[in-house]
């Protein structure tokens, strides 16, 4: 697949009262024409900053793109003027946010807010693009889509809402779509809604997606590329199927471990990670990870290991070598759920 | 309901909750308020719990899960329905004697970040429920008791004297725990305990539940809408949906019979994190939204997204009965 979007040691960071806060230290990865690529982590780790600052979208001051290159179709992003970027933005490249109710203005309808895109970028009629709003809203299964338009946000439920979210982010038929935990906020049978609708949606029209969750269970049903960061850093990067059978960080390998797995026999007791998650305001000169690790040797006191290739399709950051460890050990493998 | 004659592992009847309904007004006017609806919250839920098991309680936003927890804590009062602890009538207490019976049931919150407040050190916080019960004499028993109670959820004694903000998310959901612990309860209500934390977090929050009932002897009402969770931390689970109790079984009968087509749907959108499982999984699709409690639909309420959904559905409600051991469900294929 040939490649739609590269990151190059992207490093950003805010300038506070209490110090430097290191949010994304010099990250590097691709992302490929119609590929889903995951990115996992826990809160604060720079998922959402990250990709907001592929698309300049995050507040400066007092947040500062300090280095890195963002290479989409033959074009440094940051390098772009403002202008250029806008026409890229809501356009070739979409985004999703956190909270829909955030995200859309509660005073402008649902109707005008999609067609004010399309007539922004695509140059579209004001007839031309009610009729594509109808047919966005329909794809994303909002029942009587035509009778909806003239609606207030307020007057649609939360999983209707991200809906609409993902119909404007899909207005434009972007090549690149960006949702930061789309459905985080949503019960599990409207958040396996829209799942199904985005994967079906990628099929239809092609676009690469990546797609930040906490959710490892999300992740497996849809990404077939997973980053998994921690504390701004990327530790690990595979192929979907290598990251859960085989993972290569300790940080990853709690993740998969400390969570309930419905499909195998019910656990004793749940391995947490222990400790407290790292402090960003240090830049640390060892392993983000080794205050919390099980498996830490001196040397993850001395360095920061570099994410390098530890086989086909998959780099980690890691000095110790855990390959032999089992990501399910104490488990009957007996019900598997229906 | 006719409660199974012995509960799990033969342990007593701790509370009994019998045609539990929450309505809550709906007004219009700004001078002369009159009520023009109700938001039908909890509408006649029914479920008995015995000593020292954990009732999960799933069921999807808004379906009415904390307002049970709450009903039954009475820090809203039932607009019907009773609650038995104890073999007293909770609806019907009043007074001292209802601030006696509270002593004995506590509330763990979702949020740990606002639950707590920010201006009291954690030693406030974590004795003030001694203070509102009169219980410690001296300040030097009270100062004891809160050390031992940071002790016990595995938080450093010498905390006492520092604030919330200083804490992270799961040393923060400790002091809820430890709060709750104060007047030594038998009974707690946990709404969503573990939905604000990290994934890496919160397996120590569940971890130290499950040890604290095991040395305390606790009973757990479980509310939240992670499955897999649930089935962790579950003896039994009730499944919730718009109001009403739609089935309710022991964990593992749950999950390996769901009886239900919302458990079925509930249970196949539970995301496994295992892409070579995830991959070749069939997944029940919901259609359509979640009806609004203050109008529910005629019928089952689940009806109007049923994928198999019959005639008789949309015009009776099925009853809540016992099919065998214990297992309850209310729908129509089985009737
Ligand atoms: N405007 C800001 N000012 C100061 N620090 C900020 C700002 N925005 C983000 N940060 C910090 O940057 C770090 C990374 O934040 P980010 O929002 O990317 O985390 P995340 O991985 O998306 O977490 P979550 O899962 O909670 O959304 C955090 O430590 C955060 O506090
Ligand atoms: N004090 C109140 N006044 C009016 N309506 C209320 C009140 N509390 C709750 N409700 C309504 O009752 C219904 C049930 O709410 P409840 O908070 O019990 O749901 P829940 O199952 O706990 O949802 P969640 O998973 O989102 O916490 C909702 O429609 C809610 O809007
Ligand atoms: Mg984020
Ligand atoms: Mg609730």
């Amino acid at each position: 697949m040939p490649k739609l979007l590269e990151v190059k040691n992207l490093k950003t960071q805010f300038f506070t009262q209490d110090g430097v806060v290191h949010a994304v230290n010099g990250i590097s990865y691709i992302v490929n024409e119609g590929e889903t690529v995951a990115i996992v982590g826990e809160s604060g780790s720079g998922k959402s900053v990250g990709v907001m600052s592929l698309i300049r979208l995050i507040p400066q001051p007092p947040g500062k793109i300090v280095d890195g290159e963002v290479w989409f179709d033959g074009q440094d992003l940051l390098k772009l003027s403002e202008d250029e970027l806008r026409r890229v933005r809501g356009n070739r490249i979409a985004m999703i946010f956190q909270d829909p109710m955030t995200s859309l203005n509660p005073v402008l309808t649902i109707g005008r807010q999609i067609t004010e895109a399309l007539e922004l970028h695509l140059n579209m009629s004001r007839e031309q693009s009610r009729k594509r709003a109808v047919e966005l809203l329909e794809l994303v299964g909002i029942p009587g889509a035509a009778s909806r338009l003239d609606d207030y946000p307020h007057q649609f439920s939360g999983g209707m809402r991200q809906r609409v979210m993902i119909a404007m982010g899909l207005s434009c038929n972007p090549q690149l779509l960006i949702a930061d935990e789309p459905t985080t906020a949503l019960d599990v049978t409207i958040q396996a809604q829209i799942v199904d609708l985005v994967n079906r949606l990628k099929d239809e029209l092609g676009m690469a997606i990546i797609w930040i969750t906490h959710d490892l269970g999300v992740v497996a049903g849809m990404a077939q590329r997973v980053i998994v960061m921690y504390s701004g850093f990327i530790v690990e990067e595979a192929h979907v199927d290598e990251i859960y059978a085989q993972p290569r960080h300790p940080y990853t390998l709690g993740l998969l471990r400390s969570i309930p797995r419905l499909d195998l026999g019910r656990q004793k007791r749940l391995v947490p990670i222990e400790g407290l998650p790292p402090d960003l305001l240090e830049a640390p000169s060892h392993c983000p990870f080794a205050p919390r690790c099980s498996f830490a040797v001196d040397k993850c006191w001395e360095a920061n290991p570099p994410l390098e290739p530890v086989g086909p399709n998959h780099k980690a950051a890691c000095w110790v070598d855990i390959s032999g460890v089992k990501v399910i050990a104490d488990v009957k493998e007996t019900e598997v759920a229906a | 309901m006719s409660a199974a004659t012995n509960g799990v592992n033969g342990k007593g009847k701790l509370l009994e909750v019998n045609d539990l309904k929450m309505h809550f007004p709906i007004t219009k006017g700004i001078v002369f308020q009159r009520q023009v609806g109700a938001i039908k919250a909890v509408d006649g839920v029914s479920f008995d719990l015995y000593s020292g098991e954990t009732l999960g309680l799933v069921g999807e936003s808004g379906c009415g899960k904390s307002t049970t927890g709450r009903a039954i804590l009475q820090l809203y009062r039932p607009t019907d329905g009773q609650v038995v602890f104890e073999g007293k009538d909770l609806v019907q207490t009043k007074g001292e004697e209802l601030r006696r019976m509270r002593r004995r049931m506590q509330m763990i919150f979702q949020d740990p970040y606002a639950s707590l407040n920010p201006r009291m050190t954690v030693g406030s916080i974590v004795g003030e429920p001694l203070d509102v019960h009169g219980i410690g004499s001296s300040r030097k028993e009270r100062q004891e008791r809160v050390q031992e109670l940071l002790k016990i959820v595995g938080l450093n004694p010498y905390f006492v004297n520092r604030y919330p903000h200083e804490f992270s998310g799961g040393q923060r959901q400790r002091i809820g725990v430890a709060r709750a612990l104060a007047v030594n309860p038998s009974f707690i209500v946990a709404d969503e305990p573990i939905s604000a934390l990290d994934v890496s977090i919160q397996a120590q929050v569940i971890n130290l539940m499950e040890d604290l009932q095991e040395e305390l002897g606790l009973t757990y009402l479980f509310i939240a809408h992670d499955l897999s969770v649930v089935r962790h931390i579950s003896d039994r689970i009730a499944v919730m949906y718009l109001g009403k109790i739609v089935e309710l079984a022991d964990r593992d009968e749950l999950y390996r019979n769901p009886m239900h087509p919302y458990t079925q749907a509930l249970l196949s959108a539970v995301p496994i994190p295992d892409p070579k499982i995830e991959n070749q999984r069939k997944r029940i699709i919901l259609e359509g939204d979640v009806p609004s409690p203050a109008n529910p639909p005629k019928g089952c309420n689940f009806c109007t997204r049923c994928p198999r959904v019959m005639d008789i559905c949309r015009e009776q409600e099925p009853t809540f009965k016992d099919y065998g051991d214990g297992h309850y469900a209310a729908c129509f294929l089985h009737e």
